[in-house]
């Protein structure tokens, strides 16, 4: 304990940057899978090809990426800039699928209905299909989100410091309390992320509350039911 | 009034829909496409929004072909309603109804109080406005439906299977509104069912479809009733069974109407 309370201005300072290079990949994994995985949705053909090709993507081992990334998209090889694109690779490979799955999980009756009320393709794809699959997005988001900040911390063994500095560190001087508490801050890091997600899901997804109510108030009236009969 | 020429449907894996069909639907009537499944039906419906577009043929609203409209505009001068309602669930209520109104541009505050107006229209509590439609039962849901189909004001509303889904007892509700509705707004409605009860209560023309939309018989409820085509219409209607085949039995001197198994169902007044 008293390595952290000796050392809480580097472990704050530490969190700040995993946070800062957690963000990007997940708002840029989001958004190029969008169209992908509208896309991979839309044609048969594309599908195969766009989810087996960004799966793959997932099965590179991050330490080798990291370090060849500098020579393919010609960065300095303590930038920080190669964590935010390979970590924003990982977030496509999961998201591509993703995305992909939530637009076919919008009632297709509804997307007709769309249709038929004259909405446009490109109004019925923002204004319906877009949020009717934000709850599915959204929980392929929340993985994106958690498995990002951990790998963050991978970017410490090349040199890109984060709270991984605190683990390789703490492991070398044979501190605990520094291992520890980089473990901790990386998985508070994650709850906030996640907490954060679920609130902004909470926010622009009303109707999907209205339903949970409605679903919770028939078991409550199924429970009383119950009661009553026995 | 709409009018089919000559309209022939093959979808791309080969089967015809409906084939060299041609139709007058007459305006401010209410017109009944009523057939089995395979009969076409939906597709004849869904080729006057071009939700659906023809092979072949040709299909004019008042004179003017449908092919010269921007399909997205046309859709939103006529007003749909569908089975299911197919409302949008993350949209309330009053948002579902004023949808064709704000797409046309209409201010989103005058289409809200327009859309309340027609949730009286539709006889559903204004208290409704703000749920959302998974908050509804099936037959409000369905009201809603009704309701945003009416909201541009169209002249031409299609209905595909509206009240389909819902149980017996709002079914005949709904019928009974929409009957009420009708007469009081005088649309060009055309309404699919394969309910041919539901056909002979809401339409002043039926048209009864055989498979690939060939038209078995078309006419007023009465005519279609009094000289079935052919046995094929014969048959759908039922005319040689229960209730269609009525006869008169006098009974202490007045004249009794009984059904086709013998069960009395009212007395004809002189």
């Amino acid at each position: 304990m008293n390595w952290v309370v000796n050392n809480f201005d580097l472990i704050w300072q530490l969190t700040l940057i995993q946070v800062t290079l957690a963000i990007p990949p997940i708002i840029l994994g989001f958004i190029i899978s969008l169209p992908l995985g509208w896309v991979a949705n839309r044609f048969k053909l594309t599908r195969g090809v766009l989810l087996t090709v960004s799966g793959l993507l997932y099965t590179i081992p991050s330490l080798p990426l990291f370090i060849a990334l500098p020579a393919i998209i010609g960065t300095g090889i303590l930038d920080p800039i190669n964590v935010v694109v390979g970590l924003t690779i990982y977030a496509v490979a999961l998201m591509v699928r993703q995305t992909a799955d939530a637009l076919a999980s919008v009632d297709p009756g509804t997307r007709q209905a769309a249709t038929a009320m004259g909405f446009s393709g490109w109004s019925r794809f923002w204004r319906v299909e877009f949020p009717l699959s934000g709850p599915v997005l959204l929980a392929g988001i929340r993985v994106v989100s958690v498995s990002t900040v951990s790998l963050v911390s991978i970017g410490s063994v090349i040199g890109v410091t984060s709270l991984g500095y605190l683990f390789l560190n703490g492991l070398q001087r044979d501190i605990p309390g520094e291992v520890i508490s980089g473990i901790v801050a990386t998985l508070v890091i994650a709850i906030v992320f996640d907490l954060v997600l679920v609130f902004i899901g909470r926010l622009l997804m009303p109707w999907t509350r209205a339903d949970r109510a409605r679903v919770s108030k028939r078991r409550v009236r199924e429970a009383q039911a119950e009661a009553v009969l026995s | 009034m709409i009018e089919f020429t000559a309209v022939t449907k093959q979808f791309s894996d080969g089967t015809v829909a409906v084939d060299e069909f041609s139709l007058v639907i007459p305006a401010r009537q209410t017109t009944v496409l009523v057939g089995s499944s395979g009969s076409g039906k939906t597709t004849l419906l869904r080729m006057i929004n071009r939700m659906v577009e023809k092979t072949s043929g040709e299909i004019e609203i008042d004179g003017e072909s449908i092919y010269k409209l921007n399909p997205v505009k046309l859709r939103r001068s006529i007003g749909y309603v569908m089975q299911n309602s197919g409302l949008l669930p993350h949209r309330k209520v009053v948002d579902n109804v004023a949808t064709v109104p704000l797409l046309n541009g209409v201010k989103r505050a005058d289409a809200r109080q327009a859309a309340l107006a027609l949730l009286d229209t539709v006889g559903l509590d204004r208290a409704l406005a703000d749920r959302y439609p998974s908050q509804l039962s099936g037959g409000q849901q369905q009201r809603v439906g009704v309701a945003r189909g009416l909201a541009a004001d169209p002249n031409i509303l299609l209905m595909d299977e509206p009240f389909g889904a819902v149980d017996p007892i709002v079914r005949a509700e709904l019928q009974q509104e929409l009957v009420r509705i009708q007469r009081d707004l005088g649309k060009t409605i055309v309404f699919v069912t394969h309910d041919i009860d539901e056909a002979f209560l809401l339409g002043d023309q039926v048209v009864l479809l055989e498979k690939g939309g060939r038209i078995a018989q078309a006419g007023t409820p009465a005519e279609i009733l009094s000289k079935p085509a052919n046995d094929f219409v014969a048959t759908f209607i039922g005319a040689d069974r229960g209730r269609r085949a009525l006869k008169v039995e006098v009974v202490n001197g007045r004249n009794v109407v009984v059904d086709a198994d013998g069960r009395p169902t009212g007395v004809l007044q002189s």
